[in-house]
């Protein structure tokens, strides 16, 4: 081999066998960066898309200039939001192990984004989401039942089995048709957006998207679109550090961080702890106020750890140490909101585990609900009217193509 | 009655509709100001202001995904696609999602949404100025597919896509822009403005999705074509003397099964033609369609007059293109069995 140059191959920080210590990362203290008005110039903020916007230090406090105005009340809301979700993965997943349903994905260690994203929302506003905002919905009270129907394709189901588990779809609770191809929603996102200013109308859009899936020319198109028509659109990036079995790094290339990739497009682009309830609430606050007051995009880079397994089709034993959750810096969201209200005096260990436990049972009562309509492989179908639908009125093709499956004598 | 050409009957279609419905939005590189490539867009900004037609980046991506959200919000996008041979970076967008949300989501987000793009060969345009995507279109569930082939049509069938709740594919066959082309291509260009098809009334009128028409009642062979291959094939059946029964589609998906099927019974012969390269091309399906209803009236193999597969050359365009001679070859051949 000669010296001439080579590529580079982006690696995992470990691999299975290494003890993964990240005391290396620079995690600032909340305090060290700092908050513009909202009304800045997008050049004016070019420093953030390096920082990490951070509400709750390590000692449980909530200081610095992002602290938000929850209340007691409306931080316990968020407190019971993020655990009704992880209870609610949970037992899904359990679910599928039974053999319930083919497929579940959950979102462990990241609820703060959506549950507190959705919560500084209007009514009127729309996400486009991936498959790991389950927080969107729970904390916008869709009820589990109707979830837990999807995720069994049974004869409830509001989709009526077409999807797979998890791909919702609410425009009502504000939650646009989940799809299984990365990435394309994020345009979407925008073209709401656009639509809703043509319109005159004051409604938001918000993209989600993983670190991965960045690297889709979907998201280019949709911040070119974004900065070009300055849309009312909040452009969400979640890098919970892995795709499937890939490193964030192989998206984030050589940039130091998702977040500066706002910058060359004009786009004011904050860095925010994605396991820090307040500072999501609190950037979720300031990304959608700028949007509503017809100053443009923001795009946020929500700093998380995937804890669970991609899916559970997924091993992440093969590809990464088994402790390497429990040892992410920027530790468990739940945990931290309930450590500050307990510093708040707000929260005593003993009610936390009556909510724990009031929580578990009404996911429980509600999967009862829903297995009282069938799961995938038991009780009646959704509907076998697999026709209805591809078009608004049914084409004569596809009428004689239902036919000849109607005639089917092996159909019961 | 005003004689039009199809680029002014198109022109009138967004004019039309953008005047009845404010939901009415159309965008696509240099269609703002300049009126499109082809000026099929002419006007509309001037006239419906800025938010309602407007250019937009150079990424068919974007434009088709910024329209399937903006059509998921109200509006009724009408997108162009500045040649359909730039329609790859949309694709996704298209089959994966503008074609599957109704039915994904149950009706709870639809996306009301018509792509135009220029189609087809013939003016010099070389590979990535004269393809023919439609199978690729027509394999989709959840799409619709138009090809006009007159001014009238192409108003008419525009208004009609607007207007469907479902995503359109509008394909404009840009050699008949500015006036009909039977393949001759060594002959003096028609104007439009000399063809009795090019008489398009004011205002509003839709030519319904999923009617073909009869362009030429005959009694020896149905001719199946969309597109510039109506005027070829019209000309094959005159210069030929063969007594074909020319079939124009005008929408293939949903295609008007009925039509060809009586046609078929009628003639017993089926010759399919169209400009696309031939391997599982829309003509396959056609083929296949008569002989799985048609079969025993049979009297002789259905055959395919289509382009080649290759890529559309440049400087031997009319080596690809299927032109009257060799349409007027299959038929021959065909009333020989
Ligand atoms: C277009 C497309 N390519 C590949 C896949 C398969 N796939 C599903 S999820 C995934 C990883 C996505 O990672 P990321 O964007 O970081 O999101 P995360 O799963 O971490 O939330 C891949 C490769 C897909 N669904 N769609
Ligand atoms: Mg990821």
């Amino acid at each position: 081999m000669d010296d001439s140059p080579r590529l580079k191959i982006p690696e995992p920080r470990f691999k299975p066998g290494d003890d993964p210590d990240f005391s290396g990362i620079e995690i600032p203290a909340p305090g060290d960066t700092r908050r513009p008005d909202v009304d800045a110039e997008p050049r004016e903020m070019r420093d953030l898309a390096d920082g990490l916007i951070r509400v709750l230090g390590d000692d449980n406090k909530a200081t610095g200039p992002w602290q938000s105005e929850l209340t007691a009340t409306q931080l316990l809301k968020g407190l019971t939001d993020m655990m009704r979700v992880r209870e609610f993965d949970r037992r899904m997943m359990a679910a599928q192990r039974q053999g319930k349903t083919s497929f579940y994905m959950q979102c462990t260690g990241e609820e703060a984004i959506s549950c507190a994203f959705r919560t500084a929302m209007a009514d009127t506003d729309m996400n486009f989401p991936t498959y790991r905002q389950q927080g969107l919905l729970i904390a916008h009270g869709y009820p589990l039942v109707d979830m837990m129907n999807q995720v069994y394709s049974n004869e409830e189901d509001p989709i009526k089995g077409r999807q797979l588990p998890i791909m919702y779809s609410s425009r009502e609770h504000g939650f646009f048709t989940i799809s299984g191809n990365l990435a394309t929603q994020f345009i979407q996102a925008v073209g709401w957006a656009m639509a809703a200013s043509i319109k005159g109308e004051n409604h938001i859009a918000a993209g989600w998207i993983g670190d991965g899936a960045t690297a889709e020319s979907d998201f280019h198109s949709a911040m070119v679109f974004a900065s070009t028509f300055q849309a009312p659109v909040v452009l969400n990036i979640v890098n919970n550090q892995w795709a499937i079995s890939s490193p964030q790094s192989l998206a984030r290339g050589r940039a130091d961080t998702f977040a500066v990739k706002g910058i060359g497009f004009g786009i004011p682009a904050l860095r925010v702890d994605g396991n820090d309830y307040l500072a999501c609430h609190s950037v979720a606050l300031w990304a959608l106020e700028r949007a509503r007051r017809g100053l443009g995009p923001t795009l946020i880079e929500w700093v998380t750890y995937r804890t669970a397994a991609h899916s559970s089709s997924d091993d992440p034993s093969a590809y990464r140490p088994p402790n390497e959750a429990a040892n992410w810096p920027l530790g468990d969201p739940i945990e931290r909101l309930a450590d500050h209200l307990i510093e708040l005096g707000e929260w005593s260990i003993e009610q936390h585990q009556d909510l724990a436990d009031q929580i578990e049972e009404e996911v429980r009562v509600a999967q009862a609900e829903a297995e009282s309509h069938g799961t995938l492989h038991e009780g009646p179908k959704p509907t076998r009217d697999i026709f209805e639908g591809v078009y608004e009125k049914i084409p004569p093709h596809l009428q004689k193509q239902r036919d000849l499956l109607e005639g089917m004598t092996w159909r019961e | 009655m005003a004689r039009m050409t199809m680029i002014e009957s198109i022109r009138d279609a967004h004019f039309v509709s953008m005047e009845a419905d404010d939901a009415v939005v159309v965008f696509g590189e240099d269609v703002g100001h300049f009126g499109g490539v082809f000026r099929c867009t002419q006007g509309l900004q001037e006239r419906f202001g800025k938010h309602r037609c407007f250019d937009a980046p150079i990424s068919e991506l974007g434009i088709v995904g910024a329209a399937i959200g903006m059509a998921a919000n109200g509006l009724r996008p009408c997108v162009e696609i500045q040649f359909a041979d730039y329609m790859y970076p949309a694709y996704d967008q298209i089959v994966s999602e503008a074609a599957r949300i109704r039915h994904r989501s149950v009706g709870d987000f639809t996306v009301p949404m018509t792509i135009r793009m220029p189609t087809g060969g013939g003016i010099y345009g070389g590979q990535t100025h004269s393809q023919s995507p439609e199978a690729l279109f027509t394999h989709v569930s959840g799409l619709k597919t138009v090809v006009p082939s007159t001014p009238y049509d192409a108003k008419g069938l525009l208004l009609a896509s607007i207007e469907d709740n479902d995503p359109v594919i509008f394909l404009e066959p840009k050699r008949l822009y500015n006036g009909p082309f039977d393949g001759h291509y060594d002959r003096p260009v028609v104007p439009w403005s000399k063809h009795e098809s090019a008489e398009v009334p004011e205002g509003h009128y839709t030519v319904p999705l999923g009617k073909a028409v009869v362009r030429r009642p005959g009694a020896d062979v149905t001719v199946l074509a969309y597109g510039t291959m109506v005027y070829v094939a019209l000309a094959a059946a005159e210069e030929s003397g063969i007594d074909a029964e020319v079939i124009d589609l005008r929408t293939l998906i949903p295609l008007d099964t009925e039509l060809i099927i009586e046609s078929v019974k009628k003639t017993g012969r089926c010759i399919v033609v169209h400009e696309a390269t031939r391997t599982s091309g829309f003509g396959a399906e056609l083929a296949a369609i008569v002989q799985e209803e048609a079969f025993f009236h049979l009297e002789a193999p259905i055959r395919r007059v289509t382009g080649w597969d290759t890529p559309y050359p440049h400087a031997q365009e009319w080596d690809y293109f299927p032109g009257p001679d060799r349409v007027r070859a299959v038929m021959s051949d065909v009333m020989e069995v």
